[in-house]
């Protein structure tokens, strides 16, 4: 059972990897989105400072949630997805090892690139920390309801801004505990409160989120 | 007799039947409880020694945004009955019910607009409460923007029940996580008007005017309902009788 995990997520990964434009995408439009606020805001160091944790965090949401579409998309279009579903092994495993394969490739160079950006914003390190951690707890949640709007929109062909329409109200605790957590470091406050927060919004997303991705996919390829 | 229950009584065809013997009966409760919170509310309840007689919208405003949160839990609940148990006319509730429930949302955050303007010098506030009836508000827009592409009818309702369920879960977490960000950000410097309690003679019209919304979300609930299932029924012979007379 396990090793049907590991060898999808080896597979998922592998494929990823070798189609570049998937995965560097989103960290591009990530990179430009954060890069577009001094544009627009203005050059000013101490109000990019104080604006910092709501650009970095919201030029993340929209970059996973831009690669999220693709999740099941391309795999659908293969029929790959036919065969998951016909797989013996608990649908809820595979749904798991994708979605973690999918967070390994699209959100974790957003991650290890997110202190540069920060640098850029004049964020300071003990912030700059804040930034990773929440960033590492958040972002897999992001993915994990990601996942169940994706399966839902997968089969319709012209779905348009309706993933985003669906999934984004969902994400508004992610964001306000992510956003905090980057705030409460720049005023010297401890941290720990908002990770265990969002720790605990990771477990409870890792329990349901891919069994209902697993049913909503399901419902999803029939269209 | 659960099986009983569900195949035939929550059949689509008996509760079309059977409904048209619940209607005159809602109405006319409805009327009471409208009138009597209209005219209590109005004219009988004291003027708030704070806010004269503005405060009277509350008996619009509580009792939509009360309605609009109710309609949610039961669209949620028809959503567990969808997608478990299969049954049909839960299918038929959830759907008639999303458009109903958007509607009483918006309203209840006009009416608080319109309250807020007098009393708290702003249409809009990001306060707590007023930002998880937006959120509620985006969710049934996506909820009804999801059924409105999806062709056929049980992939609609299986698929629009999986995201109603996600977003009953999610709304509790929401709500809290919005009431922490907002006392993180501002305090309660425009709120501080709200009395812990509320006097009878207020108490009473508001309640009454709570039952009157929620007997009119039946109501119209049902007439949609009646409608959902002559449509989706079409093709058999007891709707082909029916449209016929």
């Amino acid at each position: 059972m396990f090793s049907a995990f590991f060898t999808l997520m080896q597979y998922e990964i592998k494929i990823t990897l070798r189609l570049a434009y998937s995965w560097l995408t989103p960290l591009l439009f990530f990179v430009i989105v954060v890069s577009l606020f001094p544009f627009a805001v203005g050059p000013d160091p101490i109000l990019l400072l104080k604006i910092a944790p709501g650009i970095l965090w919201v030029s993340a949401l929209l970059a996973i949630l831009i690669s999220i579409d693709h999740l099941f998309r391309d795999d659908a279009q293969t029929g790959y997805l036919d065969l998951l579903l016909l797989s013996p092994h608990p649908l809820s495993l595979l749904m798991l090892s994708k979605i973690f394969a999918h967070w390994l490739t699209h959100c974790l160079p957003l991650i290890i690139i997110s202190p540069l950006l920060g640098f850029l914003l004049h964020l300071p390190a003990n912030e700059e920390y804040a930034l990773v951690m929440s960033l590492l707890l958040g972002t897999p949640v992001l993915i994990l309801l990601g996942a169940i709007g994706a399966a839902l929109v997968v089969g319709i062909r012209s779905h348009g801004l309706l993933l985003p329409i669906l999934i984004m109200p969902l994400y508004v605790p992610v964001l306000i505990f992510g956003t905090g957590a980057l705030m409460a470091a720049s005023l010297n406050q401890p941290i720990n409160g908002y990770l265990a927060i969002m720790a605990v919004l990771l477990l409870l997303s890792l329990a349901f989120a891919p069994f209902l991705t697993g049913m909503a996919l399901r419902i999803g390829v029939n269209q | 007799m659960l099986s009983w229950f569900t195949h035939h009584f929550l059949a689509p065809k008996s509760f079309y039947k059977t409904s048209w013997f619940l209607l005159p009966w809602l109405m006319g409760a409805f009327i009471i409880f409208f009138v009597y919170g209209l005219i209590a509310g109005l004219f009988i309840a004291p003027a708030d020694y704070q806010q004269g007689d503005g405060f009277r919208i509350i008996y619009v405003h509580v009792p939509s945004a009360f309605t609009a949160m109710a309609i949610y839990l039961v669209m949620a609940i028809c959503a567990l009955l969808t997608l478990v148990w299969r049954i049909k006319i839960a299918a038929i509730c959830m759907a008639c019910s999303a458009e109903i429930g958007a509607w009483f949302t918006l309203l209840a955050l006009v009416t608080g607009s319109i309250w807020g303007k007098p009393m708290w010098g702003t249409w809009w506030i990001w306060d707590a409460r007023l930002t998880s009836v937006l959120i509620l508000l985006f969710l049934y827009l996506g909820f009804i923007a999801l059924r409105s592409v999806i062709n056929d009818i049980s992939n609609r309702d299986r698929a629009s029940s999986i995201i109603a369920l996600v977003g009953a879960i999610n709304l509790p977490i929401i709500h809290y996580s919005v009431i922490w960000w907002n006392t993180l950000h501002q305090g309660p410097s425009l709120m501080q008007f709200a009395a812990p309690s509320i006097a009878p003679a207020m108490l009473h019209p508001l309640v009454s005017m709570i039952i009157a919304f929620l007997l009119f979300y039946a109501i119209i609930l049902i007439l949609r309902m009646q409608n959902e299932i002559l449509i989706r029924e079409i093709k058999t012979e007891w709707v082909k009788r029916v449209i016929a007379l």
